[in-house]
């Protein structure tokens, strides 16, 4: 039995193509979306006991900032960073100020490195991802009273492999975002 | 990649003042978010009402998988069973006959204990469980150790009851919202739980390590008597945990204490319940007892 082919490319999916533009709910509303389910995968199947998930939000930030520069405003840190300091468990305002700071690095990231391949977005990436984490463990170790970066690196190491993974499903993110489904 | 297009507004004064604009309000985040940091550094519960709001709305996701996870437990587990089924079975049935045995002595020494406590007038404290939930969510990418309950302030949850599950000790509850909790779990580094060892008493504390293990720290110093698979239960102290739930088990000792870990691990617990602050019902135990006891009698009144 031949199962039906998923299209090679998320354009086909959609019959007509000619006088169609993409649907302006989904082309601005998915990357805010995406990122603010990603906070929420505070509230996945698993109870940890240590610090264990990447922060997938953080991560899916980084990779639409990196996909489509200028897309996402540079001020998108403080009302993201708001609703993921909700959920995140870390003390609020943390995510706010290190998102922040981190729109604005990759707009000197933009300026001082101007043509990046893969190796170089994902080095970029991980350096971001190590401050990110190092940075988020300090803030909660000072609200906990306790040295808390010592307990990150294997989450650091996690995220950093992941991160190919997440630019990926960003990347499919992004062509769904652009469905030609609104007819003009 | 080469730079965006968008950067590079031309002559446009619109553009230009659009993207000035957005660099202010970014940098205006950058501070806004460190005066909200140094505000609930000082005052954790400055937020609490946000985030309690936050999880009811996230309730619902976190309910469904939660069923998911005990049902994905549950089929694991009918698999694994079956791997080895005849020698569990041996095992069991050998378990079985040892039970029986300590079950009679139990029943000896339950009757005897209660014949004691009659003769000398203690009334035990019936203390109730005040709910079951689930825990829908949990803190798996920062550093803090919460966990998110599936019921809250309706149910009558107030800050600083405890959690335990049928096996131990989870935490205790630091937030309520309406229909959510919020549980600061014994892992985290901020709860620290005054225990004994099960066997003779012997005083510590319990210190989350926020990396899945916890600190077993004595408090008399010196020769460190802890051995491997020594567990600790609360010791009632302090007044915030009810006494004899299991928190830990000693796996590695070392100079002043041991590592150890959890009792109940949550991430395999199913409900848990919630107790209501052991303080109050202590001061309820105590008064009970002194009216079931009647008032001092005087000696010169007979």
């Amino acid at each position: 039995m031949m199962l039906p082919r998923f299209p090679a490319r998320a354009e086909d999916i959609v019959r007509n193509r000619i006088n169609r533009a993409p649907s302006p709910v989904l082309a601005v509303g998915i990357p805010w979306a995406s990122i603010i389910l990603a906070s929420m995968a505070t509230f996945s199947p698993v109870i940890a006991s240590a610090p264990l998930l990447p922060p997938f939000s953080y991560m899916m930030l980084l990779a639409w900032r990196m996909l489509r520069p200028g897309m996402l405003p540079v001020w998108v840190g403080l009302p993201l960073g708001a609703i993921d300091d909700l959920f995140s468990g870390q003390p609020f305002g943390s995510a706010i100020i290190l998102w922040s700071l981190t729109m604005l690095a990759m707009e000197v990231i933009d300026e001082r490195f101007l043509w990046r391949g893969f190796l170089q977005d994902w080095l970029a990436g991980s350096a971001l991802l190590a401050g990110y984490l190092f940075l988020a463990a300090s803030f909660a170790g000072f609200a906990a009273g306790y040295p808390l970066p010592l307990s990150i690196g294997p989450q650091l190491l996690l995220s950093v492999f992941l991160f190919p993974v997440i630019t990926r499903i960003v990347a499919l993110l992004d062509r769904v975002r652009l469905l030609p489904l609104r007819r003009i | 990649m080469a730079r965006s297009q968008d950067r590079r507004p031309g002559f446009s004064r619109r553009a230009q003042y659009g993207i000035f604009t957005g660099y202010v309000v970014a940098i205006l985040g950058v501070v806004v978010g460190a005066v909200l940091l140094i505000v609930s550094l000082f005052n954790p519960e400055a937020f609490a009402f946000a985030r309690s709001g936050a999880s009811e709305i996230a309730r619902p996701i976190g309910q469904a998988s939660a069923e998911s996870r005990a049902t994905g437990q549950g089929v694991f587990a009918a698999v694994g069973a079956y791997f080895n089924a005849g020698r569990q079975n041996a095992a069991l049935r050998r378990e079985v006959e040892a039970a029986r045995a300590d079950a009679v002595t139990m029943r000896a020494v339950q009757t005897e204990n209660a014949r004691l406590k009659a003769l000398l007038g203690i009334i035990d404290p019936q203390v109730r469980p005040i709910a079951a939930g689930r825990l829908i969510g949990s803190t798996a990418a920062s550093a803090r150790r919460f966990a998110v309950l599936s019921i809250g302030s309706s149910t009558g949850l107030r800050p600083g009851m405890p959690v335990r599950s049928s096996t131990g000790l989870i935490g205790r509850i630091v937030e309520t919202g309406r229909d959510t909790a919020r549980v600061l779990l014994v892992t985290d580094p901020d709860n620290v739980v005054p225990v004994r060892r099960a066997t003779d008493g012997l005083p510590a504390f319990v210190q989350g390590a926020a990396n899945g293990r916890i600190e077993i720290r004595l408090i008399n110093s010196g020769v460190n008597p802890v051995h491997k698979g020594d567990v600790f239960v609360t010791s009632g102290s302090g007044g915030l945990y009810p006494p004899n739930i299991p928190v830990a088990i000693a796996t590695d000792p070392h100079h002043d204490g041991a590592v150890g870990h959890l009792a109940s691990d949550p991430a395999d617990v199913d409900y848990v319940l919630v107790f209501p602050s052991f303080q109050p019902a202590a001061q309820a135990a105590l008064s009970e007892s002194e009216k079931a006891a009647g008032p001092p009698r005087d000696p010169g009144d007979q």
